[in-house]
């Protein structure tokens, strides 16, 4: 890895070191922004255990498991299109890219199906029957929803980003010695994935 | 941007950023182009509009507390007013404002750069702040009301009341995650892009106080993103998280907006106390006395500054080891604090002073911060705390630091930079008429707030007991004296970029940062060639040997 290495073409001013220094302190700011939402949940989880143990029971450990396998498998596809670019071969970086967009696809659209069971039981927000339960049960949904929501906000993002990176893949814009964009959004992708191994347990495996 | 046209000559001189013809020209050559120069001027004036904007609430505000009862306004109207008031002054002006303009403008060159680390997403940092601005101003206009909740939107008023809020939450975000991009681009840009020899020790002391401000903003702004984020999707589809009424905690919720928005207040004052930094040692010709405590001072700032959120929360319910710490640690972040003000007051000891406006701005910085700063520590004190929390001591205090503070520290950094940033000169003779009128406006607006605050007037009231009347009947006077004093600047500001005197010295005041070695305007890429640091900044050693001379003699 040569990061200071310039091409011949390159007139704009290109900084690979930097570029990775902005990406890591964006990578800091999302964690703080999740960090947020998992100080709420532990203060809450702390003031009513005993319902959250309960509500969790509502969620299917198989399929978030499932779902935990599908993401990190789409992980090391990231990292694995990042080491074929880096040796120049562009095709195989393309392929693994495109099943990185594949398996976050599968992702979502297992994500679809639990939160659609979920709104058949009636437990969505402000439901009726979210409402008849205790108090910590509706926290538990609340920030169920809204944390596996915001997290499926970034898979989304997520997608599409790699997706432009597969785009300037086949142009030949990313290459074997210019791929700190790849880079980059692998890292993004890893940090998708890190939070999601910490909101697998926190909501699935407490009951 | 080709090369091509940068090496275009205009009489023998290479185009001055303001003259460069890049891909657009017109509007769009300002709107599109992402050189770090023609954004700080485009967050200049948008700044501008919503300072005026912000402006003109408070002085409704002012103008309907000037008797008890119902002036000009209902209490409804009053309500919005403050909510829009403190929306605009904080989130518009007060955090974007000077590192965003000057900070945009002048961090790249005072460490010998061409641009910022990341030129694109600064300008998508400004799109997004005018965004922002947008959907605060559209809030107001729409049917439902604009937001009535105070700045600082406490549940459980913020999920019930039924006007605007969710825009007001919205615009909050979005101007949270500009200020975000700024930060990160000025971290990488003084990491990578300082000129060789240009040491962190040879920084000007600005940039440091810019790069500490970048790590708050970029630690402590999220936290705040994601707890207005919550509270937006709570109004909008009833999920329970802060709300009581569905198990929620509404005292978490304060700590989550504390956590952002006290660090918030130093991401407000660090800046300012760079620019302060910046222009007493050009003034009082003197090398700044302690570079190294001031450059430290402000990295313990923003490290204490991040730990000491819970003070506003005294009177909500703590722990007593909780109130403890936090009142200790208030105190602890005085000492920073201090150490640059005695740095400052030592630099001018003995200087030969040149009392131009930007100086008088400074000092008349130094005087107001340094009430605000001890009414805080005053504030801290948890006895105290008991007695004025909610009162207008605590919004004359935070006026004191946020408007006597930074916005003075703004003011400085414009009639300071000004000249290198228009090649023009503004009217010295009106500035320092309209320095006074601001001078002495901000004291009789603010000053009786704290007297009668701590008599018991509580803020954020319609109405008053008729007692509090001559210190409200003061304020309002100094509001009038205030305004003047801005509407002269802004007319001076916005004439003098037309008609002001042309400037083409490269160094108008005599300072010895690089900003005042490269042109006046600077041109596109900032320096013909980068330039090899060799010396420490402020050098004004003839200064200082006369000095020794005339000891000796």
């Amino acid at each position: 890895m040569n990061s200071t290495e310039h091409t011949a073409e390159a007139h704009v001013h290109r900084d690979d070191v930097g570029s990775r220094m902005g990406m890591w302190l964006f990578l800091f700011t999302e964690l703080i922004l999740f960090g947020g939402m998992f100080l709420l949940y532990s203060v809450y989880r702390f003031q009513y255990a005993d319902a959250f143990h309960l509500a969790a029971k509502e969620l299917n450990t198989i399929m978030g498991a499932f779902n935990t396998a599908v993401l990190l498998t789409s992980s090391m596809t990231m990292a694995l299109a990042i080491v074929a670019i880096q040796r120049d071969q562009k095709v195989l970086s393309l392929f693994l890219q495109m099943v990185t967009i594949f398996l976050a696809l599968f992702f979502l659209v297992n994500k679809y199906f639990e939160w659609t069971a979920k709104f058949h039981h009636g437990i969505y927000p402000g439901s009726e029957e979210l409402l008849s339960k205790s108090s910590g049960e509706i926290l538990f949904f609340g920030l169920y929803f809204v944390m596996t929501g915001l997290h499926g906000v970034h898979v989304i993002v997520g997608m599409f980003l790699i997706a432009i990176m597969a785009r300037m893949t086949r142009r030949g814009i990313i290459t074997h010695n210019n791929y700190v964009r790849l880079e980059n959004i692998g890292l993004y992708w890893h940090l998708v994935d890190i939070i999601w191994i910490f909101l697998f347990p926190l909501f699935y495996l407490i009951t | 941007m080709s090369a091509d046209a940068a090496t275009i000559n205009i009489n023998g001189h290479e185009p001055s950023y303001l003259e460069y013809k890049g891909m657009h020209s017109g509007i769009l050559g300002w709107i599109l182009s992402t050189d770090h120069k023609r954004i700080g001027i485009l967050y200049l004036i948008s700044l501008s509009i919503f300072f005026m904007v912000g402006v003109t609430f408070g002085f409704l505000m002012r103008l309907e507390l000037i008797a008890p009862g119902r002036t000009i306004m209902d209490a409804q109207t009053y309500n919005s007013l403050f909510t829009l008031h403190g929306v605009i002054m904080i989130f518009l002006f007060v955090v974007p404002g000077i590192p965003a303009v000057f900070g945009n403008f002048f961090l790249p060159i005072l460490i010998g750069a061409k641009d910022v680390a990341f030129p694109r997403i600064n300008l998508l940092s400004w799109y997004l702040y005018v965004t922002g601005g947008l959907l605060a101003v559209i809030a107001i206009l729409l049917p439902g009301g604009p937001a009535d909740t105070g700045w600082t939107f406490y549940i459980p008023y913020s999920v019930r009341t039924g006007t605007n809020v969710t825009f007001a939450l919205f615009a909050a975000f979005v101007l949270g995650f500009s200020s975000i991009l700024t930060g990160l681009n000025f971290i990488t840009t003084v990491h990578r892009l300082r000129a060789s020899g240009m040491s962190w020790f040879k920084m000007p002391l600005s940039v440091w106080s810019f790069y500490a401000t970048a790590w708050v903003q970029v630690l402590a702004t999220p936290i705040i993103g994601i707890t207005l984020l919550l509270v937006a999707i709570e109004r909008w589809l009833g999920v329970g998280i802060f709300d009581p009424a569905l198990g929620g905690d509404p005292v978490l919720y304060q700590h989550l907006f504390w956590i952002y928005s006290h660090p918030a207040v130093y991401i407000m004052i660090l800046p300012a106390m760079g620019i302060v930094s910046e222009i007493i040692p050009v003034f009082a010709h003197r090398t700044i006395f302690g570079y190294k405590f001031i450059a430290f001072s402000s990295i313990a700032i923003a490290l204490f500054g991040s730990l000491v959120w819970a003070h506003h929360m005294f009177t909500v319910g703590m722990s007593d080891t909780g109130q403890f710490i936090f009142s200790l640690l208030t105190m602890v972040v005085a000492i920073p604090s201090a150490i640059k003000v005695f740095n400052w007051v030592a630099t001018l000891y003995k200087g030969s002073i040149d009392l131009t406006t930007p100086l008088l701005f400074v000092l008349a910085f130094i005087f107001l911060f340094t009430i605000g700063g001890l009414t805080g520590v005053m504030q801290g004190i948890l006895s105290i705390d008991i007695q004025v929390h909610d009162t207008s001591f605590i919004v004359a205090h935070f006026h004191y630091v946020m408007f006597g503070g930074t916005g003075f520290g703004f003011f400085a950094a414009l009639h300071y930079w000004f000249p290198k940033m228009f090649g023009r000169m503004y009217n010295v003779k009106l500035s320092k008429i309209y320095f006074w009128l601001l001078f002495i406006g901000f004291n009789f607006l603010y000053f009786p707030m704290f007297i009668m605050g701590w008599l018991g007037m509580p803020r954020r009231y319609y109405d008053y007991l008729p007692q509090f009347q001559p210190y409200h009947l003061t304020s309002t006077i100094g509001s009038w004296i205030l305004v003047s004093g801005v509407l002269l600047m802004v007319y001076n500001m916005y004439r003098s970029v037309k008609k002001g005197k042309v400037v083409t010295e490269k160094n108008v005041w005599g300072g010895e940062t690089l900003e005042w070695q490269i042109d006046t305007p600077p041109i596109h890429e900032n320096f013909k060639e980068i330039p090899v640091i060799k010396t420490d900044p402020y050098q004004y050693k003839m200064n200082e040997e006369e000095l020794e001379k005339e000891e000796v003699s």
